[in-house]
């Protein structure tokens, strides 16, 4: 009997959370600013005035800069499937690798191809067709985002697809469900929009430190302006979308909206208090302390005064029949793939739906063979399956209202800031100035936050009630993770490190060519060859 | 014939086309990087070299994700075991495939020394490393790859990536690959720039293709010698695609050779791929570097088209259990994904084609290392 590791399950894991967390540092950035280059280009060819066209080439180069990690830590994305899931690969591969190859196919070649002409085109196109390029390059970042969530959407809710005993997989069945998975649509535009906030937020800090140094002036104001005014109404989609995915998950996925909540027992509604903070201890199953805010809950929830939510003690216990039932399932599917015969097809179609459970309880059960457990032990079995249903609640819990009160910082602060630089007094306020400086790297943290509560929510599932992720890692050896994790921490760390030291050094210099001011100072002893182009008047 | 067969047909043959857009286009790419330190002396000529191909190279290396993303989509067994029975080998291509990006981008946004000769580095290597593990991943999977499948579908490893590290067929399989990155890239420098750089990408340009020319046929005798898999019995080509039964394979010395034995008309492919490293140096020597170009692609298709044909129908053999072999037909998508993909290609890769066209004509013309060192928005 061949065993896979915990280990190297744990190890993949860490892997994976690490390269995407990683890789999500530099994508909300891509996704905002290019949509904010788009806008400043516009301004720029309708109106014809140098100063936005100073705005997008400099805000440009300091997305090039983000720009060339995410690429490069995309790549990784990609290729982690196939190197560390290849159980999940090979059983979801059929629905998930057409989303992945879309957004190649559709998006990503597209942005890829015409950011090079947004670099270095210039010179040789018309300001039109620049303007263009700069649109298409936005549009492919985002719909990027599309696809990846279209499939990202396929893990938690999988649509479009069913469990196929011949081949051992999820059958693709149905591109209509896949592509307008409620899930994916309601994703998509949380997580884009969450990168319009990133960005906005960059835009609105950067311009923050120059008015505090006093520099840029002209430039810096108008772009505060339009981040702050473009962050607002960001930060109002996000949060109406965080709202609809929360509806979604009370329906597709009570135990991750009760890890978010924690939720130990069934809610009664409508007094149940929505708990602002707690100390979750997953080991012995409850809240140590909770402060709460009473009648909260159930509308934030259902959207309604009256529907109950299934608490996770509730959730445990009804999953004790299905795994139960699962046993059976991949029993009978182990044996028909030897018998190919009628009967143990009927008893697999029978009890299919709760295959997933079955698989679960591959932990507990002896040699990690769940179709074969003695009659007497497999009470003991299930019993000790039921607990592996629920996500870590205090991962899941608190990462969802880290994610929530920075959100609500973000919109007090557009706001305050949207209000202050339309009323043209911003350079009296100092401490708001501040304020948006020190808070440029939040939204980033927001999101990241916003990811955990997401897929650490999942768990433990990889495909949410078909496929337990403990099954889904490659069966590797430690050695392999020991060596792919050292190379990407040093390698990320050297990214890292670049990357930061040429985005401080590029926002240090400022605009190059800043028309409205010509007597600017520059930190810099002279304009290098890769500063901006002269042709600004 | 059924359509499922059909399409699992029809996106082989897409695989293969991947496969020689990717070397070519790729292999472009990774050619310039390791040529960098050599045909640049100084800063100002490497940032002319590396400016020939800066516009380009990230709609180019989406040839290596989109071959990521279509075997995953069309072949996700093979995706799943393939990558991670390579673990090793394919981090370390990662690795280096991820350095790159950041290298052009940030290479000349600095100006220290030391800054950009690591840069330059680092092109070296993730310019040689890539195209070495492409070629070499093709010679392992040539000689068959240890692992077995458990009952649920699980990928069980049989060998130590060290055995395909050190494999003396899978090196001259790399070595092969790189030669022609070499002529290619070699090949893009001469269309874009002048002297010297001309000159010395010509010299190794030509070098690259007769290097080439002489392992590609080293290697088709060695292949002559090495164990092939055949199919004992033959199977139904619409089966549903499960590795785990339903053929029974064999290994024989010079089995490769069977497909071409059977069907004497695919000797043209080898020849093919062997005329074109050969006249593609002729046509550098004599200076018609635009054709030399198109004869290097004419080279990797008869390369990858040879190997794709001798190995029909396998795609990754298993030298331990050889009834597991992942082949045409038992490692693809469901009917239903083969067809939705066949689909969105039908529609995009026309849009792809015409507009990456598009953008080669926008940047047309010599790139002269006094504009580069002018420009601002250069690498």
């Amino acid at each position: 009997m061949e065993f896979i590791d915990p280990n190297v399950v744990d190890l993949s894991r860490f892997q994976f959370a690490l390269t995407a967390l990683y890789h999500f540092m530099f994508v909300p950035l891509t996704l905002g600013l290019t949509f904010m280059l788009a806008a400043m280009e516009t301004v720029y060819v309708v109106t014809g005035r140098q100063i936005y066209k100073d705005m997008a080439q400099f805000w440009g180069k300091l997305f090039g800069i983000n720009f060339a990690i995410g690429v490069a830590t995309g790549i990784t994305m990609e290729f982690e499937f196939g190197t560390n899931w290849s159980m999940y690969s090979h059983f979801f591969g059929d629905m998930f690798g057409t989303p992945l190859a879309i957004e190649g196919l559709m998006a990503f070649f597209m942005e890829s191809t015409f950011v090079g002409l947004m670099f270095f085109g210039w010179d040789r196109l018309s300001k039109q067709a620049h303007l263009a390029i700069t649109y298409l390059v936005a549009l492919g970042s985002n719909l990027s985002a599309l696809w990846i969530l279209i499939a990202n959407a396929g893990m938690n809710m999988p649509e479009g697809a069913h469990f196929d005993p011949e081949t051992m997989r999820m059958q693709f069945e149905s591109f209509v469900n896949l592509v307008f998975n409620p899930d994916a649509q309601a994703k998509f535009v949380h997580t884009s929009v969450a990168g319009y906030v990133s960005a906005a937020m960059f835009v609105m800090g950067i311009s923050a430190f120059y008015l505090l140094r006093g520099q840029h002036r002209q430039f810096a104001a108008r772009s505060f302006r339009m981040a702050a005014l473009f962050g607002i109404i960001s930060t109002v989609a996000v949060i109406t979308l965080g709202d609809v995915l929360g509806r979604l998950d009370y329906e597709k996925q009570p135990t991750k909206i009760a890890a978010i909540e924690g939720l130990w027992h069934t809610s009664k509604p409508p007094f149940e208090p929505w708990i602002l903070a707690a100390l979750p201890d997953d080991a012995k199953q409850e809240n140590h302390f909770e402060v709460g805010v009473p009648l909260v809950l159930t509308p934030l929830i259902t959207h309604t005064f009256d529907q109950p939510i299934t608490g996770m003690h509730e959730l445990e216990d009804a999953a004790g029949p299905r795994i139960r039932s699962g046993i059976e399932a991949v029993s009978a599917l182990r044996r028909y793939g030897v018998t190919h015969s009628d009967v143990d097809l009927a008893l697999f179609t029978q009890h299919e739906q709760d295959m997933g459970y079955g698989l679960l309880a591959a932990r507990h059960a002896p040699n990690q063979d769940v179709t074969n457990i003695p009659e007497n032990q497999i009470d003991a079995v299930v019993k000790a399956t039921q607990p592996d249903i629920l996500p870590n609640v205090f991962v899941t819990f608190w990462s969802f209202r880290f994610m929530v009160f920075l959100s609500l910082w973000f919109f007090a602060l557009f706001a305050i800031s949207a209000y202050v630089s339309l009323k043209r007094r911003l350079e009296h306020n100092k401490l708001l100035l501040k304020l948006c400086m020190w808070s440029i790297p939040l939204p980033i943290l927001a999101t990241e936050f916003g990811w955990i509560t997401a897929e650490a929510g999942r768990q433990p599932w990889t495909v949410f009630g078909w496929l337990p992720t403990f099954l889904s890692a490659s069966s590797h050896g430690v050695s392999y993770m020991v060596f792919s994790l050292i190379g990407f921490v040093l390698l990320y760390s050297v990214f890292i490190a670049a990357e930061l030291y040429l985005m401080f050094k590029f926002a240090r210099l400022g605009p190059e060519h800043d028309s409205m001011e010509p007597h600017a100072q520059h930190d810099a002893p002279k304009p290098s060859a890769f500063d901006m182009h002269p042709t600004a008047s | 014939m059924e359509l499922y067969a059909i399409l699992k047909i029809v996106w082989a043959v897409m695989l293969g086309v991947l496969f020689i857009g990717l070397g070519t286009m790729v292999g472009m790419d990774m050619g310039v990087g390791t040529l960098l330190r050599f045909v640049g002396r100084n800063d100002a000529e490497r940032r002319t070299a590396l400016n020939i191909i800066g516009p380009h190279w990230d709609g180019n290396q989406v040839w290596f994700i989109l071959g990521g993303g279509a075997i995953f989509a069309a072949f996700p067994t093979l995706y799943g075991t393939s990558f991670s029975v390579f673990y090793v080998v394919m981090i370390t291509l990662l690795f280096s495939m991820i350095l790159r990006p950041v290298a052009f981008e940030y290479r000349s946004k600095a100006d220290s020394k030391m800054w950009r000769a690591s840069w330059d580095w680092v092109f070296l290597v993730s310019g040689f490393v890539p195209m070495f593990i492409y070629g070499a991943a093709f010679g392992n999977i040539l000689e068959g790859v240890g692992y077995h499948f458990g009952w649920t579908g699980q990928y069980y490893q049989d060998e130590s990536f060290l055995s395909y590290l050190l494999n003396p067929f899978a090196i001259l399989c790399g070595l092969m690959s790189v030669s022609l990155s070499i002529y290619q890239g070699g090949a893009m420098l001469m269309l874009r720039a002048d002297n010297p750089i001309w000159a010395r990408a010509r010299h190794y340009a030509i070098v690259g293709g007769l290097f080439a020319a002489i392992l590609f046929v080293a290697g088709g005798i060695w292949v002559q010698f090495l164990p092939g898999f055949v199919m004992q019995a033959p199977v139904n080509p619409a089966m549903p695609a499960n590795p785990l039964h339903g053929q029974s394979v064999a290994m024989v010395a010079g089995g490769w050779m069977h497909n071409f034995h059977n069907h004497p008309a695919l000797w043209v492919l080898p020849l093919m791929g062997v005329g074109c490293m050969l006249a593609g140096s002729a046509m550098l020597v004599a200076g018609r570097t635009v054709v030399a170009w198109w004869l290097g692609l004419g080279a990797w298709a008869g390369t990858i088209m040879t190997v794709g044909c001798a190995m029909f129908p396998f795609l990754m053999p298993s030298s331990t259990v050889p009834d597991q072999s992942l082949t045409v037909w038992n490692s693809t998508a469901s009917e239903y994904g083969l067809g939705c993909m066949l689909a969105v290609a039908a529609i995009f890769v026309p849009i792809i084609l015409s507009y990456t066209s598009w953008c080669y004509y926008v940047m047309r013309g010599k790139v002269h290392t006094a504009d580069v060192v002018n420009d601002t928005h250069s690498y």
